[in-house]
């Protein structure tokens, strides 16, 4: 049943990952944590879908003295695409080309309808996995094909990999890539931020390494701790961040060096530098940061969807009224502070981007159960 | 129209939305929905019907279709035939007979098509149940995507288990290791480019639950197929108004599964089983029924995995390995990867 082409990945070494939950090891962490946590509340921002997804999977926040609490900021792709780059791609879609895009985008709502709608309407929408799985496509049709690439620095060298790699004529990108520090320095300029620290995510730090992170200790006087993926990971990252701020000395710490180097992937930066240059974008729910998205540079304009199409950016409405998206991906509000959290607002029925997104708050709290003292 | 006014992948998944759609769009159309004790109503595994001479006959129905058709561990042939045997075998029913529809593409390769009928065949003497009818329709190119599988079934008990008795104390135990058929399938997805060792449990497991049902104490059964082990606990506490408290590490799960499912970001209790079972026992039947499960060769890792209490009613807590606590919540429908 197998050929050659095919390429072989081995799953990963249990063993290890056991260790990394094991519960005797989580409850001396526990006891570190309690030891180390203040008397005053203390708000760790993370801005990483699969951080939130671990800690609620595992009932995590279990572990956690009551006045220290771990939020999820903008960290879903999906949520955070505007309603402009949606609008773009069902327009794209609808004028007859093959619209390829990550599973969860396609729920996500434009200002008249999602990508979802657009293919029940006849168009052809397909859910990919990978840019790759978009240029095969794109290879094997003489039909437009258009890969929508959402994602922060771990999805991008994908998207600039296709590029770089002589793409069919027909393929074109809707680039919707943005840069997670950014968001971070956005969301510490927000007046009422009150944020103690950042658990800086693990996998766009694969990428991007530990420099980025500097101005938030150095400028804000805010702990950053990276952080793994494991349980175990998650709480030695906290023990990291409440030592920070027990000694009262902020700085970048790698709480995941197993993975993470000082200077991230060389090799990846690379390739977003040739493809990539920075630009201000809308993130939805929270508006326009200054250089933290990605434009096509020059020499790829021909591979930009939007001017192959015609197609240009207007401005959407970004919420829905009475929906608290803005305030839950900016660390403002936990989900169940929500009027419209599992009443209106469902996975089978999102109101809001946060409900779309598998890697959402919203949609993590729905499907893993909230926060519940158990 | 919008896609909410059309029918989805999400409607036939097992989750949330299928749970919503047979709710509101089929119990409701029918006045007449019973014959028995068990009815269309309860949505368990199967129906009972009366027998003039005591006891209850047990009909089930189930349709097939699966990609690939072939898979490592099985076919859809041996997927149809056992997914309608366990049906039966879980509302405590020995299978006495099944009928085969059968649904083809036109062009469908009669070797492959032999394949499926033998493999339905072989399944069917594992467990000494005939085949007594049977339909055949041939659909045009690309109307079906090559075969589709519907078999009925029918058993006989005494006194059907149905799956909406369970009251606190009440010890859960789990057949098997979880998780292998949904995985194994997810592993020979053509876009993943996986290579694994994982096969699929499909089996028909009526001999294993034959054994536990002459040790007695049992209150209620199901077999964990489309949304895992997730959806039928679930739906196990929220028919019984009880709670049931699952210890993660407890639950037999094969490493090549573990690991997958951590690749992937789907939870191995949200995918299904073809060959395995969630009993629900009194306590102090709970020691006999594992042993005798443990005493065949397909319950040689049943293992018992938590106990039923009063605690948060409807609901399904888990303990999980490190040792947090949190609901495990039904999937909603197909669990899809995470993008990063």
């Amino acid at each position: 049943m197998r050929d050659g082409r095919k390429q072989v990945r081995k799953y990963p070494r249990v063993n290890n990952l056991l260790l990394l939950s094991d519960p005797t090891r989580a409850r001396a962490l526990a006891q570190v944590i309690e030891k180390l946590a203040p008397e005053h509340p203390v708000k760790i921002v993370h801005v990483c879908g699969t951080h939130e997804a671990t800690i609620t999977e595992h009932g995590l926040r279990r572990f956690l003295p009551d006045n220290v609490e771990v939020l999820e900021g903008p960290g879903c792709p999906v949520c955070v695409t505007p309603t402009r780059d949606i609008d773009a791609a069902v327009k794209i879609a609808r004028k007859g080309a093959i619209l390829c895009t990550f599973g969860d985008m396609t729920r996500v709502p434009g200002t008249e309808m999602t990508l979802a709608d657009a293919r029940a309407d006849g168009a052809d929408v397909r859910v990919v996995l990978s840019a790759a799985e978009a240029v095969n496509i794109a290879r094997h049709t003489d039909r437009e094909v258009v890969f929508f690439g959402v994602g922060f620095e771990t999805t991008t060298p994908m998207t600039a990999a296709i590029l770089l790699d002589d793409p069919p004529p027909n393929l074109s990108v809707i680039v919707s890539h943005k840069l997670i520090p950014p968001a971070m320095t956005a969301l510490l300029d927000l007046p009422d931020n009150r944020i103690s620290a950042y658990l800086a995510p693990g996998h766009v730090s694969v990428i991007i390494g530990e420099y980025p992170y500097v101005p938030f200790p150095r400028d804000y006087g805010i702990p950053t701790v990276i952080g793994g993926f494991e349980p175990l990971d998650i709480l030695y990252a906290v023990a990291l961040i409440l030592r920070q701020i027990k000694e009262a000395s902020p700085k970048v710490e790698n709480g995941y060096p197993r993975a993470v180097k000082p200077e991230g992937n060389r090799r990846a930066l690379e390739l977003i530098g040739r493809v990539f240059a920075p630009t201000d974008v809308v993130w939805r729910g929270i508006g326009t940061i200054s250089q933290s998205g990605l434009r096509l540079r020059d020499e790829f304009a021909q591979f930009d969807a939007r001017v192959r199409f015609g197609v240009t950016g207007e401005e959407g409405e970004e919420t829905v009224p009475g929906c608290r998206c803005p305030d839950v991906l900016t660390a403002r509000a936990v989900p169940t502070d929500c009027p419209l959290f599992r009443t209106t607002c469902t996975p089978l029925h999102p109101i809001g981007p946060c409900m779309v997104g598998v890697e959402a708050a919203c949609n993590i709290w729905y499907r893993y159960g909230g926060r519940p003292k158990l | 129209m919008t896609a909410d006014d059309r029918i989805t992948a999400m409607h036939g998944a097992g989750g949330e939305l299928m749970d919503r759609f047979l709710r509101d769009h089929i119990l409701t159309a029918f006045t007449a929905k019973s014959a028995g004790r068990i009815g269309l109503d309860a949505l368990d595994d199967g129906a009972t019907v009366n027998l003039p001479t005591g006891g209850e006959l047990v009909v089930t129905t189930d349709s097939h279709v699966v990609n690939p058709i072939f898979f490592p561990g099985g076919d859809i042939g041996r997927l149809a035939a056992a997914g309608t045997l366990n049906d039966l075998a879980v509302m405590g029913a020995r299978p006495v007979a099944l009928t085969l529809g059968l649904i083809l593409e036109e062009g469908f390769p009669l070797v492959d098509l032999n394949r499926i009928i033998h493999s339905i065949a072989a399944t069917l003497d594992e467990v000494g149940v005939p085949l007594i009818a049977g339909d055949t329709k041939v659909m045009g190119k690309g109307e079906l995507d090559k075969i589709a599988i519907n078999t009925t079934g029918v058993g006989t008990t005494a006194h059907a288990v149905s799956d909406a008795a369970i009251s606190p104390g009440d010890i859960v135990i789990v057949t098997g290791t979880i998780g292998d058929h949904g995985m194994a399938l997810l592993a020979c997805r053509e876009e993943f480019h996986l290579e694994t060792t994982l096969e699929s449990d499909v089996a028909p497991i009526w001999p294993l639950i034959e054994r536990a049902l002459a040790v007695g104490g049992i209150k209620a059964m199901k077999d964990p197929t489309r949304g895992g082990l997730a959806a039928v606990l679930n739906e196990m506490a929220s028919k019984s108004g009880a709670t049931i408290e699952i210890e993660e590490s407890n639950i037999p799960i094969r490493d090549p599964v573990h690991g997958l499912a951590s690749l992937l970001g789907i939870s191995p209790l949200a995918v299904a089983n073809e060959g395995k079972a969630v009993i629900v026992v009194a306590a102090d039947a709970a020691d006999a029924v594992l042993a005798a499960l443990r005493a065949h060769p397909l319950g040689e890792n049943a293992a018992i995995i938590g106990t039923v209490t009063a605690a948060y009613p409807g609901k399904v807590v888990l303990a999980t390995a490190v040792g947090g606590r949190r609901f495990l919540e039904p999937p909603l429908g197909d669990p899809v990867p995470r993008i990063c």
